[in-house]
């Protein structure tokens, strides 16, 4: 199965609103420092990066580590200055790759 | 001597009654829902902040996907799981004429899978059958629990109950001895609850993962420190059979959020 992505944001906002951007994956995000019955090593299985691009410029980054939860929340702010599309990158460990999209409208 | 056996009766009766007044009567009934702080209860009520809603993205391409011998899709007999499988969930653990015996949701779901797709089971607790679990159960969200009003199901709900109120492990406690008796009381901090099954298949944050009822079930059964009945066991279904019909007219959740 594809990885799953929801995403919330605002499909309407005024110009200069400050908006939440709420982006949510589907990952196990296996730290590596497990062991199995037998003791060997669960390799690590982990998103490293997160992007968000507006319009193709970024205006959010983070970087993953072992610690943080499987199915990955993030939530974050930005000023909604103009119309356009959102694009969501998440990479990581074994070629992990997924992408999801949304778009606003800004009126004045 | 006569004297004695009544009193012995009266006895009887008196811990009969004391048995009956541990069930929890319908208006004080409460979903897990009502015991959960307030984040966690948001993480729920918003679809797009539930990661329970990964698993019922997913399905929407198994509903589709073609599968086994027959190569048909969920959808090629079902169409559009917004409308056939609306209810559908309110009313598992259903009885199975061939079987002779309940079946609930998920055995439901690799029954239909052998004999109208000729297709192999999915495992249990698998992502697969999961999310096509949360699929279905979340077409019947806000439907009033509906299970076991078939007249055949009666002694199998019987069964379930007795189940419920069993002592049994190191412990010996029974299912009621906490989810009937101490639901409003805090054990180690954390909220007994009620023991409602209304939010099926659910994510759990303390798993980091989509699971069934079944699951939950036999973490209770390991924490009272006896030996857990097997995943698709008679007993399984017996004992979430007697829990829904314990739940009859709560409205279902799926996928709900639990800690």
């Amino acid at each position: 199965m594809a990885p799953a992505a929801l995403i919330n944001v605002p499909a309407k906002a005024r110009r200069g609103d400050v908006i939440e951007i709420k982006a949510l994956t589907s990952h196990i995000m296996e730290t590596g420092y497990r062991r199995t019955a037998a003791g060997e090593i669960v390799p690590r299985d982990i998103i490293t990066s997160f992007i968000c691009r507006f319009n193709g410029a970024e205006v959010f980054r983070a970087d993953f580590f072992p610690a943080i939860a499987a199915n990955p929340y993030l939530s974050f702010f930005m000023v909604a200055n103009d119309s356009g599309k959102f694009d969501f990158e998440w990479t990581g460990d074994h070629g992990f790759g997924a992408t999801a999209s949304a778009s606003i409208s800004v009126v004045e | 001597m006569r004297e004695l056996v009544a009193i012995a009766v009266v006895a009887l009766l008196t811990t009969a009654h004391l048995v009956e007044a541990g069930e929890i009567p319908p208006a004080e009934r409460r979903s897990g829902t009502t015991f959960m702080a307030p984040d966690t209860k948001a993480m729920q009520d918003d679809d797009t902040s539930n990661p329970g809603m990964l698993w019922v993205m997913e399905a929407e391409s198994l509903w589709a996907k073609k599968d086994g011998a027959e190569n048909k899709s969920c959808a090629d007999c079902h169409g559009d799981a917004r409308d056939s499988m609306k209810g559908v969930a309110a009313r598992y653990p259903a009885f199975d004429r061939t079987l002779g015996r309940p079946v609930d949701l998920e055995q439901a779901i690799n029954l239909s899978r052998v004999r109208h797709q000729r297709a192999s089971p999915l495992a249990d607790e698998s992502r697969e059958l999961l999310a096509l679990e949360a699929f279905i159960a979340e077409q019947s969200r806000g439907m009033p629990i509906t299970a076991g009003s078939d007249p055949q199901l009666e002694p199998f709900i019987e069964k379930g109950h007795e189940l419920f109120t069993n002592r049994e492990g190191q412990l010996n406690l029974s299912c009621a001895n906490c989810h009937d008796d101490n639901w409003d009381k805090r054990l180690a901090g954390s909220a007994i609850t009620q023991g409602q099954p209304s939010g099926y298949p659910l994510y759990r944050l303390e798993w980091q993962s989509l699971g069934s009822l079944q699951r939950r079930l036999r973490g209770c059964i390991t924490g009272v420190r006896a030996q857990a009945f097997d995943f698709g066991s008679p007993e399984m279904v017996e004992l979430e059979l007697y829990l829904m019909t314990r739940a009859a007219g709560m409205l279902i959740e799926s996928p709900a959020v639990r800690p």
